[in-house]
């Protein structure tokens, strides 16, 4: 065929050209991700917080709305994946905040009888911001999981 | 006015998961707030709340000003036998208040 030859070379252009470009692009987005270092104030709280085990991403979610019109009170959802057995389970949830005047907002102790490791609750944000959620297991690890909020009307900024 | 509402399901069957639900009325007073005379309005919040279960605590919560007036919580604990949930909470002024709610579980 006369065509043969110059589509599939095209198409293998086209391909490679195509995960080229996907590449170039997944590979900044995670970078992004990833070099997006816990706010340095959090880091002794966080460390004070796990017993200078260094928290580990995953297992816990972290659910707060994405653009907050009053940091007033922001509903916050924090949930671990635990089995939540007497072998296995989570002993505390720490709530933190990256610019209210108070980083530290909430510690939850709980047990195997919650039967399931997971808190509501409204907080306070001073602030478009990071709300960070570590949580300590039984055997001592600690896992935590990050939310970025936008706040349009921030709440209990200092002199106000 | 209650202090607070605690809801809980009518009836939980034993061994199930169920959610508490706790709203207490407090104003949270952050201490960053001024009057209308330039006084700093002195910090007043919950720090501590208690829930108890048949005398077995199912939930603990140590509090700091970051969180919104009229705290609300709402965890997850598990049935096992027809009784009482008592929630205590203290504030900064050293007022220590409690509610209560009825449990029914079934079998």
């Amino acid at each position: 065929m006369m065509y043969a030859r110059p589509s599939r070379l095209s198409r293998r252009h086209v391909l490679v050209g195509l995960l080229g470009s996907l590449g170039g692009l997944l590979v900044p987005l995670r970078k992004a991700r990833s070099a997006g270092a816990l706010p340095e104030k959090l880091v002794p709280l966080i460390r004070e917080a796990t017993g200078g085990v260094t928290p580990q991403v995953g297992r816990v979610t972290l659910t707060l709305p994405t653009l907050a019109e009053s940091g007033h009170s922001v509903r916050l959802r924090v949930r671990v994946e635990s089995p939540m057995t007497p072998q296995a389970y989570v002993k505390r949830i720490h709530i933190f905040s990256e610019k209210n005047p108070r980083p530290v907002i909430a510690r939850f102790s709980l047990g195997p009888r919650a039967g399931r490791a997971e808190v509501h609750t409204r907080i306070r944000l001073a602030g478009t911001q990071q709300v960070v959620a570590v949580a300590i297991m039984n055997d001592g690890t600690a896992w935590m999981a990050r939310a970025e909020v936008v706040v349009t009307a921030a709440a209990c900024v200092e002199g106000s | 006015m209650a202090k607070a509402r605690i809801k809980v399901p009518e009836v939980v069957k034993r061994g199930t998961v169920f959610e508490v639900r706790l709203l207490i009325r407090h104003p949270m007073e952050t201490g960053f707030r001024y009057d209308n005379v330039g006084q700093q309005i002195p910090k007043n919040i919950v720090h501590t709340v208690r829930c108890v279960y048949n005398g077995a605590e199912v939930f603990h919560a140590k509090l700091f000003p970051g969180i919104a007036a009229n705290p609300y919580f709402s965890f997850f604990t598990t049935a096992e036998v027809s009784g009482e949930l008592e929630c205590v909470w203290t504030d900064d002024a050293g007022v220590t208040t409690s509610e209560r709610v009825g449990l029914t579980v079934s079998e």
